[in-house]
């Protein structure tokens, strides 16, 4: 599905060729990044019109090779532009995203704008109210350029589970981009937004931020709004940001972080600053490595070896390397496919046809049939409406919290994610920051995947540990595999420790390898 | 607690599908079966970790009773909720019968 929302043309119209930083014609071969891009606007040398075209070139160039989008804004696009150009010339406060393209996951609801979840049973649905995160955005002085693809509701490690079709890697358009956020982390890399926001429930935002080589981050649980992220598994879900920098992750984070009233799981304390210690290195912190997710099977060579050169990093800038286990979160994987399963069997109840979306009944298929039994109703919408992944989960849910098998699988899985967090909390005594590969391998082929759910979910074995325990996690782009595809790096840090997270990512990004930017468009480069 | 079930038959399979509320054709049954089994069987290796006395973790974060206080705010608007809906009546969400014999 792609389209335009405001009438007129279904694709977007690139008009303006010549991109705001570049005047060649061509787009720039080193994408402007948010707190360059904002930077500009603020102090009036950018025009957020040029910014949009510039943007909007993109999109119209690649987009059809990349299916990063469900829906491109562009109309609605250009007309913030507008608006904030005025606000600029009035010499009111643009904010601090003033002008930075930003692209929202398609589970984040936004007010009179299609929001899908990638689903066929949301097919029609506007929503009546803007996601908190996307108000904040906004209020930023962001521009949202659309709705991005993802798994269906979330639940998938390469967007290939969407009603939609697959987004494809920026960096090899015959392989995955990772997921379930796919198609924000697709965009991010390929310069079609500056930022993008994801959700994280079990890697969704950090694996395909590694295999598409951006940077992404799950914020710890309640430091970020869930209100309008449209819930997967509760207890894990968390809205975070992709950028192409370390720097503007952070400048995102801290717009979208703290309280929400809207939000009874918001934490009530003002957030932990992101950009309060970037720059100022890693001399003296202790960084452990996780042995159990760094010899952990299935984990790629090439992967191990990046992770244990970004160790050796910032052990070079001064910080105190060691090796730490962290043993339960080996058993992280099982606890997480009894848990998500479990509260997404709950949440996806509210799918059946009565208040929003699709309605299919026993008889006449429409919008306003009401012959047949309620029953029939909901067996058809929600057969015809989930494809097979949310089906599976729904199942494995359903069966996990049934009587007779409550103790022996969702009753121990919480259990085992006690186990966890203790586990963490003693490695937290000895170590500022952990460090740990983000996802097995580098991004695989369509499909490859596709025929067997469980060798899917092992892509999440590196990621799921944080989701359980509630913990912040960033992944950091360091170097690529034997392939030439992107690696990523994860930086895990306790509860509300974002100021160090960020500090050591920081530090990490700035002893990476170059990495080469996709080569979509005819000006290449490195971003 | 007794150990982990054996693995997932196909009737058990169509009886969490009827719990959801999903019609599965013969093929998805078995599908299904052989899927969830695999994903079942890789969850038991949590069977062998020692959990007595380790109390459960529903929620990462200790928060009881959030409470706000009880003042009227504005809530989303009834029309534009109820524009979404599939069939609509008298201010309220019309669905079929719920009941074997028409009132």
């Amino acid at each position: 599905m792609s389209g335009s929302d405001s009438g007129g043309a279904g694709r977007p119209t690139a008009t303006g060729e010549v991109g705001a930083t570049s005047g060649t014609g061509v787009p720039a071969p080193r994408f402007a990044g948010a707190a360059e891009i904002a930077g500009g606007v603020r102090s009036g040398r950018l025009l957020p019109r040029d910014v949009v075209e510039e943007h909007l070139a993109r999109i119209e160039s690649a987009e059809a090779d990349v299916h990063a989008f469900n829906l491109v804004s562009a109309d609605a696009a250009r007309a913030a532009a507008d608006r904030l150009d005025a606000a600029v010339a009035d010499g009111r406060d643009p904010g601090a995203l003033a002008g930075v393209p930003v692209v929202l996951k398609d589970n984040l609801c936004t007010r009179g704008v299609p929001t899908t979840c990638s689903s066929r049973i949301l097919e029609g649905w506007l929503p009546p109210y803007d996601a908190t995160v996307v108000q904040r955005v906004v209020a930023a002085g962001a521009i949202v350029m659309g709705k991005t693809n993802l798994d269906e509701f979330a639940m998938g490690s390469s967007t290939e589970n969407s009603a939609f079709g697959p987004t494809h890697n920026p960096h090899d358009l015959s392989r995955v981009p990772g997921g379930s956020s796919g198609g924000s982390a697709a965009a991010v890399a390929a310069g079609f937004a500056a930022l993008g926001l994801g959700s994280d429930t079990g890697g969704s935002i950090r694996q395909p931020a590694a295999l598409c080589g951006v940077v992404g981050v799950k914020p710890t649980y309640g430091v970020v709004s869930r209100y309008g992220l449209i819930a997967f598994a509760s207890s894990l879900d968390q809205i975070g940001p992709f950028a192409r920098s370390v720097a503007d992750a952070a400048l995102l984070f801290d717009v979208i972080a703290g309280p929400d009233p809207a939000d009874s799981t918001s934490l009530r304390d003002d957030p932990p600053s992101a950009s309060a210690r970037l720059g100022e290195g890693v001399d003296g912190l202790r960084v452990g490595i996780v042995t159990e997710l760094a010899t952990a099977e299935g984990i790629a060579g090439d992967v191990v070896a990046r992770a244990r050169e970004a160790a050796d990093a910032l052990a070079a800038a001064g910080a105190k390397v060691d090796e730490v286990s962290v043993p339960a979160v080996v058993y992280g994987l099982s606890a997480y496919y009894l848990i998500a399963p479990a509260e997404a069997s709950s949440n996806l109840a509210r799918y059946d046809g009565v208040r929003y979306g699709l309605r299919l009944t026993g008889g006449e298929a429409g919008r306003d049939g009401d012959d047949g039994d309620i029953t029939e109703m909901y067996l058809r919408t929600r057969s015809a409406g989930f494809g097979a992944e949310v089906k599976r989960r729904i199942m494995l849910g359903t069966y996990a919290l049934s009587a007779g098998y409550y103790d022996a699988y969702y009753g121990k899985a919480q259990q085992v994610r006690t186990l966890i967090i203790r586990d963490f909390e003693a490695a937290y005594e000895r170590f500022d920051v952990l460090l740990a590969p983000t996802a097995p391998t580098t991004a695989f082929p369509l499909g490859a995947k596709t025929a067997d759910p469980l060798t899917m979910y092992l892509n999440d074995v590196c990621t799921i540990p944080s989701n359980l325990a509630g913990h912040p996690a960033v992944s950091v782009p360091f170097g690529a595999g034997d392939d030439g595809l992107p690696i990523g790096v994860q930086v895990l840090a306790p509860a509300l420790g974002e100021t160090v997270m960020f500090q050591v990512a920081a530090a990490l990004e700035a002893a990476a390898p170059p990495l080469a930017a996709p080569r979509l468009y005819s000006e290449g480069g490195t971003r | 607690m007794a150990g982990m079930p054996t693995r997932i038959s196909t009737d058990e399979v169509a009886h969490v599908a009827r719990l959801a509320r999903l019609a599965l054709t013969p093929e998805e049954l078995e599908r299904f079966t052989e899927q969830l089994g695999a994903v079942l069987e890789h969850a038991q290796d949590v069977e062998g970790l020692d959990t007595a006395g380790v109390p459960p973790t529903a929620h990462p974060l200790p928060l009881a009773n959030v409470l706000r206080d009880d003042v009227v705010v504005p809530s989303l608007d009834r029309d534009e909720v109820l524009a979404q809906a599939p069939a609509v009546e008298a201010d309220r969400f019309r669905v079929p019968r719920i009941l074997g014999e028409v009132p």
